[in-house]
Protein backbone atom coordinates (compact mmCIF):
# COMPACT_ATOMS: atom_id res chain seq x y z
CA UNK A 1 0.00 0.00 0.00
CA UNK A 2 2.77 2.32 0.81
CA UNK A 3 4.24 1.68 -2.83
CA UNK A 4 1.16 2.58 -4.05
CA UNK A 5 0.76 5.64 -2.21
CA UNK A 6 4.26 6.82 -3.14
CA UNK A 7 3.99 5.96 -6.39
CA UNK A 8 0.41 8.12 -6.87
CA UNK A 9 2.19 10.93 -5.26
CA UNK A 10 5.73 11.15 -6.68
CA UNK A 11 4.20 10.85 -10.04
CA UNK A 12 1.47 13.41 -9.84
CA UNK A 13 4.01 15.30 -8.17
CA UNK A 14 6.82 14.98 -11.44
CA UNK A 15 4.05 15.61 -13.89
CA UNK A 16 2.71 18.87 -12.00
CA UNK A 17 6.47 20.09 -11.76
CA UNK A 18 7.45 19.37 -15.22
CA UNK A 19 4.10 20.89 -16.69
CA UNK A 20 4.98 23.86 -14.92
CA UNK A 21 8.86 23.87 -15.94
CA UNK A 22 7.11 23.99 -20.06
CA UNK A 23 4.24 26.17 -19.20
CA UNK A 24 5.86 28.96 -17.33
CA UNK A 25 7.70 32.44 -18.45
CA UNK A 26 9.76 33.18 -15.34
CA UNK A 27 12.80 31.58 -15.83
CA UNK A 28 13.28 30.62 -11.83
CA UNK A 29 9.80 29.08 -11.36
CA UNK A 30 10.83 26.84 -14.73
CA UNK A 31 14.21 25.90 -13.44
CA UNK A 32 13.21 25.27 -9.72
CA UNK A 33 10.31 23.01 -10.95
CA UNK A 34 12.71 21.34 -13.07
CA UNK A 35 15.22 20.45 -10.32
CA UNK A 36 12.13 19.40 -8.20
CA UNK A 37 11.13 17.27 -10.85
CA UNK A 38 14.18 15.80 -11.30
CA UNK A 39 14.16 14.84 -7.95
CA UNK A 40 11.51 13.54 -7.31
CA UNK A 41 12.07 11.08 -10.26
CA UNK A 42 14.88 9.34 -7.85
CA UNK A 43 11.50 8.47 -5.51
CA UNK A 44 10.73 5.89 -8.39
CA UNK A 45 13.79 4.44 -8.48
CA UNK A 46 13.71 4.30 -4.50
CA UNK A 47 10.16 2.55 -4.80
CA UNK A 48 11.54 -0.14 -7.31
CA UNK A 49 14.52 -0.97 -5.14
CA UNK A 50 17.08 0.62 -7.21
CA UNK A 51 18.56 2.76 -4.25
CA UNK A 52 21.87 3.36 -6.51
CA UNK A 53 20.18 4.65 -9.47
CA UNK A 54 17.95 6.72 -7.16
CA UNK A 55 20.93 8.36 -5.67
CA UNK A 56 22.83 8.84 -8.74
CA UNK A 57 19.73 10.38 -9.76
CA UNK A 58 19.86 12.64 -7.50
CA UNK A 59 23.51 13.78 -7.12
CA UNK A 60 23.85 14.17 -11.10
CA UNK A 61 20.68 16.29 -11.80
CA UNK A 62 21.37 18.56 -8.73
CA UNK A 63 24.86 19.60 -10.47
CA UNK A 64 23.21 19.40 -13.64
CA UNK A 65 20.26 21.83 -12.58
CA UNK A 66 23.16 24.02 -11.13
CA UNK A 67 24.75 24.59 -14.08
CA UNK A 68 21.70 25.78 -15.93
CA UNK A 69 20.94 27.95 -12.99
CA UNK A 70 23.99 29.44 -13.46
CA UNK A 71 23.40 30.17 -17.34
CA UNK A 72 20.10 31.24 -16.23
CA UNK A 73 21.91 33.94 -13.93
CA UNK A 74 23.62 35.05 -16.72
CA UNK A 75 21.28 35.15 -19.29
CA UNK A 76 17.94 36.52 -17.44
CA UNK A 77 16.59 38.98 -14.69
CA UNK A 78 15.47 35.62 -13.01
CA UNK A 79 12.75 37.90 -10.86
CA UNK A 80 11.28 39.43 -14.22
CA UNK A 81 8.86 37.11 -16.45
CA UNK A 82 10.63 36.44 -19.73
CA UNK A 83 8.88 37.75 -23.15
CA UNK A 84 8.05 34.74 -24.88
CA UNK A 85 7.42 34.12 -29.03
CA UNK A 86 4.86 32.20 -29.02
CA UNK A 87 4.07 30.59 -32.52
CA UNK A 88 1.30 28.31 -33.29
CA UNK A 89 -0.19 26.70 -29.92
CA UNK A 90 -1.93 23.53 -31.75
CA UNK A 91 0.91 22.90 -33.59
CA UNK A 92 3.17 22.45 -29.93
CA UNK A 93 0.35 20.86 -28.44
CA UNK A 94 -0.25 18.39 -31.00
CA UNK A 95 3.42 17.24 -31.44
CA UNK A 96 4.16 17.20 -27.73
CA UNK A 97 0.91 14.94 -27.67
CA UNK A 98 2.12 12.84 -30.47
CA UNK A 99 6.14 12.87 -28.73
CA UNK A 100 4.03 11.60 -25.78
CA UNK A 101 1.83 8.57 -27.17
CA UNK A 102 4.60 7.32 -29.11
CA UNK A 103 7.09 7.03 -26.18
CA UNK A 104 4.51 5.06 -23.94
CA UNK A 105 4.07 2.77 -26.94
CA UNK A 106 7.67 2.22 -27.16
CA UNK A 107 7.96 1.22 -23.58
CA UNK A 108 4.87 -0.37 -23.28
CA UNK A 109 5.32 -2.87 -26.54
CA UNK A 110 7.98 -4.88 -24.89
CA UNK A 111 5.52 -5.77 -21.90
CA UNK A 112 2.39 -6.01 -23.91
CA UNK A 113 3.72 -8.55 -26.26
CA UNK A 114 5.40 -10.47 -22.93
CA UNK A 115 8.71 -9.95 -24.64
CA UNK A 116 11.10 -9.22 -21.92
CA UNK A 117 13.58 -11.45 -21.04
CA UNK A 118 15.90 -10.53 -18.65
CA UNK A 119 19.37 -11.55 -19.85
CA UNK A 120 21.25 -11.02 -16.37
CA UNK A 121 18.86 -11.86 -14.18
CA UNK A 122 20.18 -10.68 -10.34
CA UNK A 123 22.67 -12.07 -9.13
CA UNK A 124 21.93 -14.66 -5.94
CA UNK A 125 23.62 -12.02 -2.75
CA UNK A 126 24.71 -8.85 -5.03
CA UNK A 127 23.86 -5.45 -3.77
CA UNK A 128 22.75 -2.94 -5.89
CA UNK A 129 25.66 -1.42 -6.84
CA UNK A 130 27.61 -4.74 -7.69
CA UNK A 131 24.51 -5.55 -10.18
CA UNK A 132 24.63 -1.89 -11.68
CA UNK A 133 28.52 -2.53 -12.36
CA UNK A 134 28.01 -6.33 -13.19
CA UNK A 135 25.41 -5.35 -16.19
CA UNK A 136 27.76 -2.05 -17.17
CA UNK A 137 30.55 -4.22 -17.37
CA UNK A 138 29.61 -7.23 -18.96
CA UNK A 139 26.75 -6.30 -21.49
CA UNK A 140 26.59 -2.49 -21.57
CA UNK A 141 30.38 -2.39 -22.17
CA UNK A 142 31.02 -0.83 -25.26
CA UNK A 143 28.26 2.02 -24.69
CA UNK A 144 29.82 2.35 -21.62
CA UNK A 145 33.24 3.07 -23.06
CA UNK A 146 31.63 5.10 -25.87
CA UNK A 147 29.72 7.66 -23.67
CA UNK A 148 33.26 8.25 -21.63
CA UNK A 149 34.88 8.61 -24.82
CA UNK A 150 32.26 11.51 -25.99
CA UNK A 151 32.91 13.05 -22.84
CA UNK A 152 36.47 12.87 -22.65
CA UNK A 153 35.86 14.69 -26.20
CA UNK A 154 33.66 16.83 -24.72
CA UNK A 155 35.94 17.57 -22.22
CA UNK A 156 39.08 18.33 -24.15
CA UNK A 157 36.81 20.99 -26.27
CA UNK A 158 34.92 22.60 -23.51
CA UNK A 159 38.95 23.59 -22.43
CA UNK A 160 40.04 24.54 -25.58
CA UNK A 161 36.72 26.48 -25.98
CA UNK A 162 36.97 28.22 -22.66
CA UNK A 163 40.64 27.77 -21.65
CA UNK A 164 42.45 30.27 -23.39
CA UNK A 165 42.66 33.17 -20.63
CA UNK A 166 42.89 30.50 -18.02
CA UNK A 167 46.00 31.90 -16.59
CA UNK A 168 44.60 35.46 -16.39
CA UNK A 169 43.37 36.03 -13.06
CA UNK A 170 41.36 39.70 -12.65
CA UNK A 171 41.40 40.00 -8.85
CA UNK A 172 45.44 39.20 -9.24
CA UNK A 173 46.21 42.18 -11.78
CA UNK A 174 46.16 45.85 -10.18
CA UNK A 175 44.66 48.45 -11.79
CA UNK A 176 47.07 50.15 -13.74
CA UNK A 177 47.32 46.57 -15.71
CA UNK A 178 43.49 45.88 -16.36
CA UNK A 179 43.80 49.23 -17.63
CA UNK A 180 46.03 48.64 -19.84
CA UNK A 181 44.42 45.28 -21.23
CA UNK A 182 41.09 47.37 -21.82
CA UNK A 183 42.76 50.38 -23.55
CA UNK A 184 44.35 47.17 -26.06
CA UNK A 185 40.81 45.53 -26.09
CA UNK A 186 39.15 49.21 -27.62
CA UNK A 187 41.41 49.92 -29.75
CA UNK A 188 40.75 46.36 -31.93
CA UNK A 189 37.16 47.20 -31.51
CA UNK A 190 37.73 50.90 -32.67
CA UNK A 191 40.61 49.85 -35.83
CA UNK B 1 5.41 -3.92 6.74
CA UNK B 2 4.61 -4.48 9.68
CA UNK B 3 3.80 -1.97 12.85
CA UNK B 4 5.97 -2.22 14.84
CA UNK B 5 8.84 -1.30 12.30
CA UNK B 6 6.82 1.92 11.42
CA UNK B 7 6.03 3.48 14.90
CA UNK B 8 9.66 3.03 15.57
CA UNK B 9 10.78 4.62 12.12
CA UNK B 10 8.35 7.56 13.26
CA UNK B 11 10.09 8.17 16.53
CA UNK B 12 13.34 7.95 15.53
CA UNK B 13 12.93 10.49 12.40
CA UNK B 14 11.05 12.90 15.77
CA UNK B 15 13.85 12.26 17.91
CA UNK B 16 16.48 13.20 15.35
CA UNK B 17 14.55 16.12 14.06
CA UNK B 18 14.19 17.41 17.61
CA UNK B 19 17.26 16.56 19.07
CA UNK B 20 19.24 18.30 16.00
CA UNK B 21 16.98 21.28 15.73
CA UNK B 22 17.75 21.38 19.72
CA UNK B 23 21.26 21.13 18.70
CA UNK B 24 21.38 23.25 15.82
CA UNK B 25 20.44 26.11 18.80
CA UNK B 26 23.03 25.34 20.86
CA UNK B 27 25.42 25.06 18.59
CA UNK B 28 25.15 28.69 17.72
CA UNK B 29 26.00 28.98 21.80
CA UNK B 30 29.06 27.40 21.62
CA UNK B 31 30.23 29.13 18.28
CA UNK B 32 29.90 32.18 20.13
CA UNK B 33 31.51 30.82 23.38
CA UNK B 34 34.16 29.23 21.77
CA UNK B 35 34.51 32.27 19.28
CA UNK B 36 34.96 34.75 22.13
CA UNK B 37 37.48 32.60 24.35
CA UNK B 38 39.82 33.05 21.47
CA UNK B 39 39.47 36.14 21.00
CA UNK B 40 39.86 37.33 24.37
CA UNK B 41 36.15 38.17 25.38
CA UNK B 42 33.71 36.70 26.92
CA UNK B 43 30.77 35.87 24.82
CA UNK B 44 26.98 35.62 26.03
CA UNK B 45 27.22 36.66 29.42
CA UNK B 46 24.17 38.49 30.59
CA UNK B 47 20.82 35.78 29.93
CA UNK B 48 21.28 32.99 31.94
CA UNK B 49 24.68 31.34 33.54
CA UNK B 50 27.02 31.82 31.20
CA UNK B 51 24.69 33.37 29.03
CA UNK B 52 23.26 29.90 28.49
CA UNK B 53 19.96 31.00 28.18
CA UNK B 54 20.99 33.28 25.19
CA UNK B 55 19.94 30.34 22.79
CA UNK B 56 16.20 30.93 24.18
CA UNK B 57 16.08 34.30 24.01
CA UNK B 58 17.54 33.90 19.91
CA UNK B 59 14.99 31.59 19.29
CA UNK B 60 11.78 33.71 20.98
CA UNK B 61 13.15 36.55 18.73
CA UNK B 62 13.35 34.54 15.94
CA UNK B 63 9.66 33.14 16.07
CA UNK B 64 8.41 35.86 16.78
CA UNK B 65 9.85 38.48 14.43
CA UNK B 66 7.45 39.55 11.68
CA UNK B 67 8.29 37.53 8.58
CA UNK B 68 8.39 40.40 5.62
CA UNK B 69 8.40 38.75 1.83
CA UNK B 70 9.64 42.28 0.20
CA UNK B 71 7.69 43.28 -2.65
CA UNK B 72 10.13 42.70 -5.68
CA UNK B 73 11.06 38.85 -4.77
CA UNK B 74 9.60 36.10 -6.32
CA UNK B 75 7.64 35.37 -3.45
CA UNK B 76 7.16 31.59 -3.94
CA UNK B 77 10.49 30.83 -4.17
CA UNK B 78 12.05 33.17 -1.88
CA UNK B 79 9.66 31.74 0.65
CA UNK B 80 10.17 28.02 -0.12
CA UNK B 81 14.46 28.51 -0.52
CA UNK B 82 14.87 28.43 3.21
CA UNK B 83 12.54 25.19 4.07
CA UNK B 84 15.08 23.12 1.14
CA UNK B 85 18.17 23.97 3.37
CA UNK B 86 17.13 22.62 6.52
CA UNK B 87 14.32 19.68 4.94
CA UNK B 88 17.47 18.52 3.09
CA UNK B 89 19.73 18.64 6.10
CA UNK B 90 17.89 16.39 8.07
CA UNK B 91 16.85 14.26 5.06
CA UNK B 92 20.48 13.38 4.80
CA UNK B 93 20.57 12.38 8.48
CA UNK B 94 18.01 9.41 7.22
CA UNK B 95 21.29 7.17 6.46
CA UNK B 96 23.73 7.95 9.54
CA UNK B 97 23.69 5.37 12.35
CA UNK B 98 24.30 8.23 15.31
CA UNK B 99 24.82 5.48 17.49
CA UNK B 100 25.60 1.10 17.49
CA UNK B 101 22.39 -0.80 18.15
CA UNK B 102 21.50 -0.93 21.86
CA UNK B 103 18.63 -2.95 23.75
CA UNK B 104 16.16 -1.24 25.50
CA UNK B 105 13.10 -3.09 27.69
CA UNK B 106 14.12 -6.47 25.52
CA UNK B 107 13.52 -4.38 22.25
CA UNK B 108 16.76 -3.87 19.88
CA UNK B 109 16.72 -0.50 18.36
CA UNK B 110 18.95 0.52 15.88
CA UNK B 111 19.86 4.32 15.77
CA UNK B 112 19.93 4.56 12.08
CA UNK B 113 16.48 5.83 10.27
CA UNK B 114 17.24 4.10 6.84
CA UNK B 115 20.54 1.35 5.97
CA UNK B 116 20.19 1.45 2.63
CA UNK B 117 22.88 0.10 0.77
CA UNK B 118 24.05 2.83 -0.67
CA UNK B 119 24.24 5.06 2.58
CA UNK B 120 27.02 7.85 1.50
CA UNK B 121 26.15 8.48 -1.90
CA UNK B 122 22.40 9.17 -0.53
CA UNK B 123 23.89 11.64 2.15
CA UNK B 124 26.47 13.60 -0.26
CA UNK B 125 23.48 13.83 -2.61
CA UNK B 126 21.11 14.87 -0.50
CA UNK B 127 23.11 17.52 1.38
CA UNK B 128 24.69 18.80 -1.75
CA UNK B 129 20.87 19.72 -2.38
CA UNK B 130 20.61 22.11 0.41
CA UNK B 131 22.58 24.72 -1.86
CA UNK B 132 19.67 25.12 -3.65
CA UNK B 133 18.56 26.44 -0.34
CA UNK B 134 21.41 29.60 -0.66
CA UNK B 135 21.14 29.89 -4.54
CA UNK B 136 17.28 30.13 -4.77
CA UNK B 137 16.82 32.59 -2.12
CA UNK B 138 19.62 34.79 -3.78
CA UNK B 139 18.25 34.73 -6.82
CA UNK B 140 14.83 34.89 -5.76
CA UNK B 141 15.23 38.18 -3.77
CA UNK B 142 15.88 41.00 -5.79
CA UNK B 143 18.96 42.05 -4.42
CA UNK B 144 22.58 42.78 -5.92
CA UNK B 145 24.41 41.04 -3.06
CA UNK B 146 22.05 37.91 -2.82
CA UNK B 147 22.35 37.37 -6.27
CA UNK B 148 26.56 37.68 -5.83
CA UNK B 149 25.41 35.18 -3.59
CA UNK B 150 23.79 32.69 -5.53
CA UNK B 151 26.23 33.28 -8.52
CA UNK B 152 28.83 32.32 -5.27
CA UNK B 153 26.92 29.40 -4.37
CA UNK B 154 26.80 27.56 -7.75
CA UNK B 155 30.48 27.95 -8.50
CA UNK B 156 30.88 26.29 -4.60
CA UNK B 157 28.62 24.15 -5.48
CA UNK B 158 30.19 22.81 -8.50
CA UNK B 159 33.71 22.89 -7.41
CA UNK B 160 33.64 21.38 -4.35
CA UNK B 161 31.37 18.37 -5.01
CA UNK B 162 33.70 16.57 -7.71
CA UNK B 163 36.57 16.56 -4.39
CA UNK B 164 33.83 14.85 -2.32
CA UNK B 165 33.29 12.40 -4.83
CA UNK B 166 36.69 11.38 -5.67
CA UNK B 167 38.16 11.50 -2.49
CA UNK B 168 35.38 9.37 -1.00
CA UNK B 169 35.80 6.33 -4.08
CA UNK B 170 39.27 5.63 -2.84
CA UNK B 171 38.17 4.63 0.55
CA UNK B 172 34.92 2.53 -0.88
CA UNK B 173 37.39 0.69 -3.27
CA UNK B 174 38.95 -0.55 -0.31
CA UNK B 175 35.64 -1.17 1.81
CA UNK B 176 33.53 -2.60 -1.60
CA UNK B 177 30.35 -1.01 -0.13
CA UNK B 178 28.45 2.16 0.23
CA UNK B 179 26.45 1.74 3.19
CA UNK B 180 27.98 3.60 6.62
CA UNK B 181 27.62 0.88 8.67
CA UNK B 182 29.36 -1.44 6.40
CA UNK B 183 32.01 1.04 7.00
CA UNK B 184 31.74 0.48 10.19
CA UNK B 185 32.12 -3.10 10.46
CA UNK B 186 35.34 -2.81 8.08
CA UNK B 187 37.23 -0.88 10.36
CA UNK B 188 36.66 -3.53 13.24
CA UNK B 189 38.50 -6.05 11.54
CA UNK B 190 41.11 -3.73 9.57
CA UNK B 191 41.99 -0.72 11.32
CA UNK B 192 41.19 2.96 10.95
CA UNK B 193 40.74 3.96 7.46
CA UNK B 194 42.21 6.95 8.07
CA UNK B 195 45.62 4.98 8.58
CA UNK B 196 45.62 3.49 4.91
CA UNK B 197 43.91 6.42 3.36
CA UNK B 198 44.99 10.34 5.00
CA UNK B 199 44.66 11.60 1.79
CA UNK B 200 41.48 10.89 1.54
CA UNK B 201 40.61 11.91 4.67
CA UNK B 202 42.22 15.46 4.48
CA UNK B 203 40.34 15.84 1.09
CA UNK B 204 36.95 14.83 2.25
CA UNK B 205 37.73 17.13 5.56
CA UNK B 206 38.49 20.22 3.36
CA UNK B 207 35.50 19.39 0.82
CA UNK B 208 33.52 19.25 3.99
CA UNK B 209 34.55 23.00 4.80
CA UNK B 210 33.09 23.67 1.43
CA UNK B 211 29.86 21.99 1.61
CA UNK B 212 28.62 23.31 4.61
CA UNK B 213 30.10 26.81 3.95
CA UNK B 214 32.26 27.17 6.83
CA UNK B 215 34.85 29.80 7.24
CA UNK B 216 37.77 29.47 5.11
CA UNK B 217 34.87 28.59 2.32
CA UNK B 218 32.44 31.03 3.67
CA UNK B 219 32.51 32.85 1.04
CA UNK B 220 28.26 32.72 0.16
CA UNK B 221 27.01 34.50 2.69
CA UNK B 222 30.59 36.37 3.90
CA UNK B 223 29.26 39.51 6.17
CA UNK B 224 31.95 41.69 5.00
CA UNK B 225 31.35 41.88 1.71
CA UNK B 226 28.52 40.76 0.49
CA UNK B 227 26.58 41.66 3.77
CA UNK B 228 24.77 38.60 4.71
CA UNK B 229 24.51 36.96 0.89
CA UNK B 230 21.52 35.64 0.61
CA UNK B 231 20.11 36.18 3.65
CA UNK B 232 20.16 40.11 2.73
CA UNK B 233 16.33 39.81 2.60
CA UNK B 234 15.49 37.20 4.86
CA UNK B 235 14.18 38.19 8.26
CA UNK B 236 12.46 36.35 11.57
CA UNK B 237 11.83 32.28 11.48
CA UNK B 238 13.08 32.00 7.79
CA UNK B 239 16.54 33.67 8.18
CA UNK B 240 16.31 31.38 11.16
CA UNK B 241 15.71 28.36 9.15
CA UNK B 242 18.84 28.66 7.17
CA UNK B 243 20.55 28.82 10.44
CA UNK B 244 19.23 25.57 11.49
CA UNK B 245 19.96 23.95 8.10
CA UNK B 246 23.39 24.89 8.53
CA UNK B 247 24.16 23.79 11.64
CA UNK B 248 22.24 20.52 11.05
CA UNK B 249 24.45 20.37 8.40
CA UNK B 250 28.31 20.73 10.50
CA UNK B 251 26.33 17.98 13.00
CA UNK B 252 25.61 15.40 10.71
CA UNK B 253 29.24 15.95 8.43
CA UNK B 254 30.69 15.70 12.01
CA UNK B 255 28.81 12.59 12.03
CA UNK B 256 29.81 11.12 8.86
CA UNK B 257 33.73 11.94 9.11
CA UNK B 258 34.42 9.89 11.90
CA UNK B 259 32.64 6.75 10.53
CA UNK B 260 33.87 7.02 7.54
CA UNK B 261 37.49 7.61 8.53
CA UNK B 262 38.06 7.06 12.60
CA UNK B 263 36.63 3.78 12.92
CA UNK B 264 33.04 5.08 14.05
CA UNK B 265 31.36 3.52 16.91
CA UNK B 266 33.74 0.65 16.84
CA UNK B 267 32.77 -2.82 17.78
CA UNK B 268 29.41 -1.51 19.45
CA UNK B 269 30.27 -1.15 23.39
CA UNK B 270 29.00 1.82 25.22
CA UNK B 271 32.37 3.03 25.15
CA UNK B 272 32.28 2.82 21.41
CA UNK B 273 29.16 5.26 21.13
CA UNK B 274 30.88 7.42 23.47
CA UNK B 275 33.73 7.37 21.36
CA UNK B 276 32.03 8.71 18.41
CA UNK B 277 30.15 11.42 19.72
CA UNK B 278 33.49 12.67 21.23
CA UNK B 279 35.01 12.10 17.92
CA UNK B 280 31.67 14.34 16.62
CA UNK B 281 32.81 17.17 19.09
CA UNK B 282 36.10 17.54 18.21
CA UNK B 283 34.91 17.60 14.04
CA UNK B 284 32.64 19.95 15.49
CA UNK B 285 35.02 21.78 17.35
CA UNK B 286 37.28 22.05 14.56
CA UNK B 287 34.96 24.15 12.68
CA UNK B 288 34.93 26.82 15.23
CA UNK B 289 38.85 26.26 15.39
CA UNK B 290 38.90 27.39 11.93
CA UNK B 291 36.51 30.23 11.73
CA UNK B 292 38.73 31.97 14.36
CA UNK B 293 42.29 30.87 12.93
CA UNK B 294 42.11 31.61 9.43
CA UNK B 295 40.79 34.32 6.87
CA UNK B 296 37.98 33.49 4.27
CA UNK B 297 39.61 32.86 0.46
CA UNK B 298 38.10 34.36 -2.62
CA UNK B 299 35.52 32.48 -4.88
CA UNK B 300 38.43 32.33 -7.60
CA UNK B 301 41.10 30.46 -5.03
CA UNK B 302 38.34 28.39 -4.03
CA UNK B 303 37.72 27.14 -7.70
CA UNK B 304 41.71 27.15 -8.20
CA UNK B 305 41.81 25.26 -5.04
CA UNK B 306 39.25 22.76 -5.85
CA UNK B 307 40.03 22.34 -9.29
CA UNK B 308 43.52 22.36 -9.82
CA UNK B 309 44.92 21.47 -6.51
CA UNK B 310 42.55 19.06 -4.64
CA UNK B 311 40.62 16.85 -7.49
CA UNK B 312 44.50 15.85 -9.17
CA UNK B 313 45.43 14.92 -5.69
CA UNK B 314 41.60 12.80 -5.11
CA UNK B 315 42.64 11.29 -8.58
CA UNK B 316 45.62 10.18 -8.08
CA UNK B 317 44.84 8.57 -4.99
CA UNK B 318 42.17 6.70 -6.42
CA UNK B 319 44.34 5.19 -9.40
CA UNK B 320 47.49 4.48 -6.24
CA UNK B 321 44.76 2.82 -4.31
CA UNK B 322 43.13 1.17 -7.24
CA UNK B 323 46.70 -0.36 -7.77
CA UNK B 324 47.81 -1.46 -4.68
CA UNK B 325 44.52 -3.18 -4.62
CA UNK B 326 45.51 -4.99 -7.85
CA UNK B 327 49.02 -5.98 -6.80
Amino acid sequence: MFEAVAFYLFAFLTIAMFFITVTTSQALYALSALAAGMIFISAFFFILGADFLGAVQIIVYTGAVMALYAFGMMFFDTTREVKEKKGNKFIIVGLATLCAVIIVAIFAAPIVSDNMLSLYPALEGAGNTQSVGLVLFTKYLIPFEVAAIMLLVAMVAGIVLAGKKMDLSLTLLNAEEIEKMDEEINKKVLS
Amino acid sequence: MDTAYLIETVIKVVVILLVFSALAGIGTYFERKILAFMQRRLGPMNVGPFGLLQVGADGIKLFTKEDIIPSNVVAPIFKIAPVITAATAFMAAAAIPFLPQFTIFGYTVHPIVSDIDVGILYILGVMAVGLFGPMLGGMASANKFALLSAARAAAVFISYEVVTGLAILAPIMMVGSLSLIDFNNYQIENGWILWTQPVAFVLFWIAAFAETGRTPFHLIANDHEIIDGFGTEYSGMRWGLFFIGEYANMFFISFVIPILFLGGFGDGSFLGAVALLGKMAFFFFFFLWTRAAWPDVRPDQLMWLCWKVLMPIAVVNVVITGLVMMF
